[in-house]
């Protein structure tokens, strides 16, 4: 099939539609036609994207599936993976039935929570599959839009600030990539992705307000896609929206915020800011590795303080993805190989202790960690399956968790010690939150009297759990699952970074002799 | 030669005459009892209009000594013009009669109104361009206190006549500079006496610069934005929408035509005049809506902030910015009457409402209506898909191809914050508290215009009904 991608990606928003425009009313019946189309249009989706995963040849490092038709004038309609890509579309396909599966018991405005849902798993599937500048300006900034929805609408108390301050925080940041897309547009006179990689921007020193800007467009690009993707990952200092973010959305908003949408920001990196500018992030790829240290370190600290549980696993978000901006800006074949590992398994592990928080949630309508304990005694298969995630959020051998946090270290080692060490130290920290929290809430003597008559999980919150626990499990022991398809991809992106950063110093010696 | 003069302005030519021969006609017979027939057959006529000149025309053609230009330029202005009249014409009617304020003179005067913008558009000569406006100006000072026994709609009234006064007084006085430094009043002698030198003499400069002055008022463009919020607020709320579309199509065209035509030699001498008033419209547009709660003062300051992206465009004066002020135009325009759609069924009890906090549980009670606001207001904050993103991207490339990086910069920092009050509005349709709705029933003309203009917005990001291209057209035929 030669328009797969566009039939995975827009399958979802044709369910939407087929939602919004013919069923009617909100009693029980319809509630569960929309959860039912809503499930059954997910699933088709992950189903034919195990056909791209079957197809994909991953030693071939170009983009395959690709998919071309005119748009507006200028501009393409061009979808199409590489290794990199791919394996975010099969993380998100993956993903998005299980969310839909989490959300069974909301009885608020269904019909337009299946909808939202599904339009963002659209937009979500565009932004990893768009090979148009534009196109991909176009899914990235257009999934505001659902969230933003989700988290007003379905949210917490205070939604209406952590909703506000989602949007308006990332819109920001991404407003200034477009003027500099634009600016690239102009340079290099087309918006074809695969034909801006091999394109080479400006590096000569360039005097803006009177500073002098070393690597010139390069670093001025590098900079405004930084101040998007930084904002979505997010980067300390820049992740303020994202606790109040998490708290307040509804557990299956919180677990695609967690999963998908803060992997938009690394792999914005790896697809622009690196091979596009390498020149700027050779001079400002230090800069990211000192603010991963600090956001390691820092959330950290931050995580051991917090009394609420969804607030504690989003502070342990921005450290995980400390270690993913590490990886990244250590520019080698283990650090990148890492990142993507570790957003991948950040994408189950995270989504999987939302919905751990989600479950107890949905009993007791409280994410107070003080407000639990002693649960191992009535939910005995809830604390096992608690226990697993929480060890792999700490990186415990055997786990994904640990496959990446290792991969980035090492490819970190390499570059700058000192930040490695620093960053280490945050495995430790890791532990320390994650452990505390686990002990609070589920160990001890079951002594709240308002707890002496909780649930154990259903079989569909089990069967929800089920696929998570068995990815986090198998890519632990066996990690060459993705690694073997990000591999060639990330090579070439490794080469081609060090054969631009090399000729721009070249050519700078040049013109100094 | 009169002959063909009379051809090439003859869509305006008829355009008066028939509001002349509906002004007498309705005198004589029923009065306010001929009012909907007057409405739907002035509709029809520009619709009429509207697809003779858009199919019709084709070149350009001079007529009256270069006084009057018919050109793809003022071609699309035209029929944009024509099509929101329209629009708006229909949209008011139902408002208009439940309110007691149909009468036969409101689509006379607006045909009056158009017959002005159209020769705005069509301008070659100051004494054309003051003509137009004029008539313009005193049909819409009418109309604006059109509900005479309300103290609101008549201070709008006489604000709007006092000011648009002054403003056509400093046109004027820029034009009799222009015309004393340069020795004539047509566009293409000012622009051959700047005999290809880069910059204009100190009189022309003045010249410029009242001109700009003038015409800034006229597109309530800040720091002449004053009157907009209170004519906005005080004028029934279908002249409000009017006002909204129409008239600032008009003067955004004719300031890009003086700009090109009359001054196009010395562009960096006017840019940096329009990229402040642009600056100054979007920062404005944005900051100062933030504390409105009056829906209709908040689309005064919206259309502020949108006026000044039109104007950065022009900003960065070349082709490309003037069909990026195009683009951006049509699509406000076509934003503006689903909007206005909407606002026109606020009501509760048989009373208008204006303030946005009467929105809250909106969406409960309307999905359907609720569902296409929000597509244009998401469409107004300039988020993709909608289209409105299209517009801001278009006008933004221009700017940033003109060298003018700083510009596109602030622009965006200013949608950002513009944003934040679209979202308020959602905020209150979708997750403010539950109380009793608003109940104003919607008119099915409304309904197809809200719903319309909504999937617009959607489906445009297919290919914008290929109006790039034909923007692209009317742009290269000014700027040459």
């Amino acid at each position: 099939m030669d328009n797969l991608l566009s039939i995975i990606t827009f399958l979802p928003l044709v369910a939407a539609l087929i939602l919004a425009l013919f069923l009617r009313g909100d009693d029980s019946a319809a509630q569960r036609n929309a959860k039912w189309l809503a499930l059954i249009a997910t699933s088709a989706t992950f189903l034919l994207s195990i056909f791209v995963y079957t197809g994909f040849d991953p030693a071939n490092t170009g983009f395959q599936f690709v998919e071309e038709r005119d748009w507006l004038l200028g501009l393409q309609y061009k979808m199409g993976v590489d290794g990199i890509s791919v394996t975010f579309v099969l993380l998100t396909t993956f993903l998005m039935p299980l969310v839909i599966a989490s959300c069974w018991d909301v009885t608020h405005r269904v019909k337009d929570y299946m909808i939202a849902f599904l339009l963002l798993e659209t937009l979500m599937l565009g932004v990893f599959c768009a090979l148009d500048l534009i196109l991909f300006y176009l899914f990235f900034e257009a999934g505001l839009i659902p969230m933003f929805l989700i988290i007003g609408i379905w949210g917490g108390a205070n939604r209406i600030y952590a909703s506000f301050k989602f949007f308006l925080y990332t819109l920001l940041g991404s407003v200034l990539m477009l003027v500099a897309m634009i600016g690239m547009y102009l340079d290099a006179g087309t918006t074809d992705i695969p034909s801006l990689l091999t394109h080479n921007f400006g590096t000569e020193t360039v005097s803006v307000l009177g500073i002098q800007v070393i690597g010139g467009a390069q670093t001025l690009m590098w900079l405004a896609f930084f101040a998007s993707f930084a904002v979505k990952m997010p980067m300390w200092p820049v992740h303020t929206w994202l606790p109040d973010a998490h708290v307040q959305a509804p557990t299956a908003g919180s677990v695609v915020l967690a999963a998908i949408l803060l992997k938009m920001g690394g792999y914005g990196f790896l697809r622009f800011s690196l091979p596009m500018f390498p020149v700027g992030s050779e001079i400002m790829g230090p800069l990211v590795l000192w603010l991963s240290a600090i956001a390691i370190v820092y959330t950290s600290l931050v995580a051991l303080a917090q009394h609420d549980m969804k607030k504690l696993i989003a502070y342990s978000s921005v450290a995980h993805m400390g270690y993913v901006t590490m990886g990244i800006f250590a520019v080698n074949q283990q650090g990148i190989d890492g990142a993507i590992f570790q957003m991948i398994s950040h994408g189950f592990i995270s989504g999987a202790l939302f919905l751990c928080v989600g479950v107890i949630y949905d009993r007791m309508h409280t994410r107070e960690i003080d407000a639990y304990g002693g649960l191992v005694n009535r939910m005995p298969a809830y604390a096992m399956i608690f226990m697993l995630f929480t060890m792999a959020n700490v990186g415990l051998p055997g786990t994904s968790g640990f496959v990446g946090e290792f991969l980035t270290l090492m490819g970190i080692f390499q570059v700058n010690t000192w930040v490695a060490v620093i960053a280490t130290s945050g495995v430790i920290l890791s532990a320390a939150y994650a452990l505390w929290l686990y002990r609070r809430v589920v160990m001890g003597d079951l002594i709240k009297e308002s707890l002496k008559s909780i649930t154990d999980m259903s079989g569909r919150e089990r069967s929800i759990f089920a696929p998570l626990v068995i990815m986090t499990l198998l890519l632990g022991v066996y990690p060459s699952l993705v690694i073997d398809m990000i591999g060639p991809s990330v090579e070439a992106l490794v080469n081609q970074y060090n054969t631009a950063v090399l000729d721009a110093a070249s050519a700078t010696a040049v013109a100094e002799n | 030669m009169i002959q063909t003069d009379i051809a090439i302005a003859l869509p305006e030519i008829l355009l008066a005459c028939f509001a002349m021969l509906a002004l007498m006609a309705a005198v004589y017979t029923g009065k306010d009892k001929t009012a909907p027939m007057v409405l739907w057959t002035t509709a029809g006529v520009f619709v009429a209009l509207a697809v003779w000149i858009g199919f019709g025309g084709s070149g350009t053609q001079e007529a009256f000594g270069g006084a009057f230009i018919d050109d793809g330029f003022s071609r699309f202005a035209k029929v944009t013009i024509l099509l929101s009249a329209a629009a708006i014409l229909l949209l008011s009617q139902d408002y208009m009669t439940r309110h007691g304020l149909f009468r036969f003179e409101y689509p006379i005067l607006v045909a009056l109104a158009v017959v002005g913008m159209m020769m705005m558009v069509s301008a070659g000569d100051l004494m054309a361009l003051y003509m137009g406006l004029e008539l313009q100006s005193l049909s819409l000072y009418v109309v604006a206190a059109l509900r005479r026994d309300s103290v609101r709609s008549t201070e709008a009234g006489l604000k709007y006549f006092v000011l648009g006064a002054l403003s056509s007084g400093l046109l004027l006085y820029g034009a009799s500079l222009t015309y004393g430094y340069a020795g004539t009043t047509l566009f293409e002698g000012i622009v051959s006496t700047l005999h290809g030198g880069e910059h204009l003499s100190l009189g022309l400069l003045f010249g410029l610069v009242f001109i700009a002055a003038g015409l800034a008022f006229k597109v309530s463009a800040a720091p002449f934005h004053m009157w907009t919020p209170d004519v906005y607020e005080g004028s029934p709320t279908p002249i409000t929408a009017f006002f909204a579309t129409a008239p600032k199509v008009a003067a955004m065209a004719l300031f890009a035509r003086v700009l090109h035509d009359a001054f196009g030699g010395a562009v960096s001498d006017w840019s940096q005049i329009v990229a402040f008033l642009s600056v100054a419209s979007m920062f404005l547009g944005a900051v100062a809506a933030i504390g409105q709660r009056d829906i209709k003062r908040l689309m005064a300051y919206s259309s502020i902030a949108h006026m000044g992206f039109a104007l950065m465009g022009l900003a960065s004066g070349t082709e490309a910015g003037v069909q990026a002020m195009l683009i951006y135009m049509a699509i406000y325009v076509a934003m503006n009457i689903g909007t206005f759609a909407f606002i026109l069924s606020m009501e509760k009890d048989g009373q208008p409402v204006t303030d946005i906090d009467a929105l809250q549980n909106y969406s409960k009670q309307e999905p359907g209506r609720a569902l296409a606001m929000l597509v244009l207001l998401f469409s107004l904050a300039g988020i993709p898909p909608l289209v409105g993103f299209f517009g801001k991207f278009y006008v933004l490339k221009a700017a940033v191809d003109a060298g003018m990086v700083w510009l596109a910069v602030l622009g965006v920092i200013a949608s950002v914050i513009g944003a934040f009050y679209y979202l308020r509005i959602i905020y209150f349709m979708y997750f403010g508290e539950e109380r009793d709705a608003l109940d104003g029933s919607m008119p099915i003309v409304g309904w197809v215009f809200l719903m319309g203009s909504a999937a617009v917005m959607v489906f445009g990001v297919v290919n914008l009904f290929g109006i790039e291209g034909v923007a692209l057209n009317a742009a290269s035929a000014l700027a040459n």
